[in-house]
């Protein structure tokens, strides 16, 4: 089953306009919150379970209570639209589609946080959701639901859209602070956290698209509702980015529940493979997640059918398991190369590692070079192992998490297809 | 030298007023976007100059973050960029024969300009549009499910405009 929460109305012809979103009971929840004790909107985010939907899986509501509300510094929400990782494109279709409902729940988390500024930081090149972004905001402000004074509540909130330049990690929340104070993306030593010391040095919110995105819902409707949906902690829906060797990719949300071979197989999601393919492997959460091969694909190791949600995913952990991550979920079939692909994403971490610590900087470069010349034929037996030395040596040693990016695929794809290594040194390439 | 029009010189100032006092830096990224796309497509020492005496900061401020960001183009480019994603999942449905083809069709490789000065050739990583891959950015917007006939079809189009 597919529930829609967030996508309910996507489909809606002008959806993306301030009236006939407002028709389809856009900004209740603005309503309704301003009538509300903040901490009570906290409270009931955290009810709902709901969890950072950015990568790392954080309880939102808890993340919002660290937020320190004592200093005598403003309070700054930031919105990550940067949308960099691998197989992820989610928030860019959501922004396309509802830009009214993500400036809904950034009204609404504002006012729960007492933000009086609230900046979206969004991926350079979508020049057109920016655009979509800025009217849907215009309008919002027209309609008395933003500025000064939002329904009479005495609320005062602006918000302003931040372009991005091309660099996944500035998708790193404090790498995004950085850049959105004018600054080359260069992640920062934590502590302190940005609910301490984020944006210009004040306690600051970095929340992904999807969250915010989530807590309209939830107001209206009550944390309790949002957490009878889904199982266990993965509560609420998830947008899955559905890419690689599928019938049909796409956006899809799922209840978090449903089993990865439906999601993979049924008409309803992917639509599954192609003629006279099978599956090789999948990457449930972007390139940064461990891959599984096809038999931990749908299976965990115990023989448990396994499921769309967080624990499902990580069973086994990096033995058999995998990660939720982002939700960019890429599908490897029997044409696919893991060697090369592999390959492709350490050239990716590489390419965007930002240098500054030397365990990510020559490390992601290293295993570039070693997997460049596995796949090309001018690899040794040795290597293999080397790929795994190099990724130990970065995992865990770095400032910011995109060090262990480069490393979990790297080491998972040898860990559960040595021998396609092996056989990619004694044929000298792909066969 | 560049010089910003009146309107977007009142934008700079409305730019800068997003972000609070004594944080005009912040408004660096969005006055280069729109340096590079009023100023011949890329960021001369002369425009970066220029970037950073109309916000208020050093030049250097402004060279290092240029030369940091990716969309930031430090060098002229062709009128038409093609900027071809070859990320994993881009791969998995053919980016790699598409950016094979444009080599060919173009005369030039990855990172060329053509000799008429009309197509750059880059390749690029994921734009968040792996589910429409193949892809590319072109100009401010998306070209997506790409083919080679697609591709013929639009780079003949562009030269027959242009002779
Ligand atoms: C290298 C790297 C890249 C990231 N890219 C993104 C991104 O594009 N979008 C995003 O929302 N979070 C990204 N994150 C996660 C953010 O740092 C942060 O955890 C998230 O924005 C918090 O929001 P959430 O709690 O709502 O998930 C990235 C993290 C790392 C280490
Ligand atoms: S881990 Fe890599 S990307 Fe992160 S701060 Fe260090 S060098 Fe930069
Ligand atoms: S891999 Fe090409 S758009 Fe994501």
């Amino acid at each position: 089953m597919s529930r829609k929460i967030l996508l309910e109305h996507a489909d809606v012809p002008g959806i993306d306009t301030f009236p006939i979103y407002r028709q389809h009971g856009g900004y209740d929840s603005v309503e309704k919150a301003v009538k509300m004790d903040p901490m009570a909107i906290v409270e009931e985010v955290k009810t709902s379970g709901l969890r950072g939907r950015g990568g790392a899986g954080f309880s939102t509501g808890i993340k919002w209570s660290f937020l320190d509300r004592k200093s005598n510094n403003p309070r700054y929400l930031v919105c990550n639209a940067d949308e960099g990782e691998p197989g992820t494109f989610k928030d860019r279709y959501f922004m396309e589609k509802l830009p009214h409902l993500l400036v809904e729940g950034l009204i609404v988390s504002s006012f729960a946080l007492g933000t009086h500024t609230a900046y979206v930081y969004v991926r350079g090149e979508f020049f057109w959701i920016i655009e979509a972004l800025e009217v849907a905001i215009a309008e919002a402000k027209a309609a008395g639901f933003l500025g000064k004074n939002i329904l009479g509540s005495g609320f005062d909130l602006e918000i302003y859209v931040h372009p991005g330049a091309g660099a996944y990690i500035c998708g790193e929340e404090s790498a995004l602070l950085e850049s959105l104070e004018g600054k080359k993306g260069y992640p920062r030593i934590k502590p302190p956290f940005p609910a301490i010391s984020g944006l210009f040095g004040c306690p600051t919110v970095i929340n992904n698209v999807e969250t915010i995105a989530a807590v309209p819902w939830i107001i209206v409707n009550g944390g309790p509702a949002y957490a009878a949906i889904g199982i266990g902690r993965s509560t609420g829906t998830k947008l899955i980015s559905a890419s690689g060797n599928i019938k049909k990719p796409g956006v899809y949300e799922i209840d978090m529940g449903i089993t990865v071979e439906e999601f993979v197989m049924s008409d309803e999601f992917c639509g599954g493979l192609l003629e006279g393919r099978t599956l090789k492997a999948i990457i449930a959460g972007g390139s940064s997640v461990p891959i599984l091969p096809a038999h931990l694909a749908f299976k965990t190791a115990a023989g448990e059918p396994r499921l769309m949600t967080y624990e499902s995913l990580f069973d086994g952990g990096f033995a058999s398991g995998t990660m939720m991550g982002s939700g960019g979920f890429i599908v490897l079939d029997n044409t696919a190369c893991i060697v090369r692909n592999t390959w492709n994403f350490s050239r990716f971490y590489h390419h965007e590692s930002c240098g500054q610590c030397s365990p990510c900087r020559e490390g992601t470069g290293w295993l570039e070079k070693v997997l460049h010349r596995l796949e090309h034929g001018e690899g040794k037996m040795h290597d293999i192992d080397l790929l795994v030395s190099i990724s130990k040596k970065i995992e865990g040693h770095t400032i910011c998490a995109l060090g262990d990016a480069a490393a979990w695929p790297v080491v998972s794809a040898v860990l559960h297809f040595r021998e396609e290594f092996e056989s990619h040194v004694k044929n000298r390439g792909c066969l | 030298m560049p010089k910003f029009s009146d309107a977007s010189l009142a934008k700079v100032k409305e730019i800068i007023a997003r972000y609070p006092e004594g944080r005009h830096k912040s408004a660096l990224l969005p006055v280069l976007h729109m340096a590079q796309a009023e100023f011949g497509g890329w960021l001369s020492t002369e425009t970066m100059d220029y970037v950073a005496s109309v916000i208020g900061i050093q030049p250097i401020e402004v060279y290092e973050v240029a030369s940091f960001y990716t969309m930031f183009e430090l060098q002229p480019t062709g009128q038409y960029v093609l900027q071809v994603c070859h990320t994993g999942p881009c791969c998995l449905v053919g980016a790699d024969k598409i950016i094979a083809h444009l080599e060919s069709k173009l005369g030039i490789k990855v990172g060329d300009t053509t000799s008429d000065g009309l197509f750059t050739l880059k390749t690029v990583e994921c734009l968040a549009s792996c589910g429409t891959a193949p892809v590319m950015q072109l100009g401010r917007r998306y070209v997506e499910n790409l083919t080679e006939a697609k591709l013929d079809e639009m780079i003949e189009s562009i030269r027959g405009n242009k002779s």
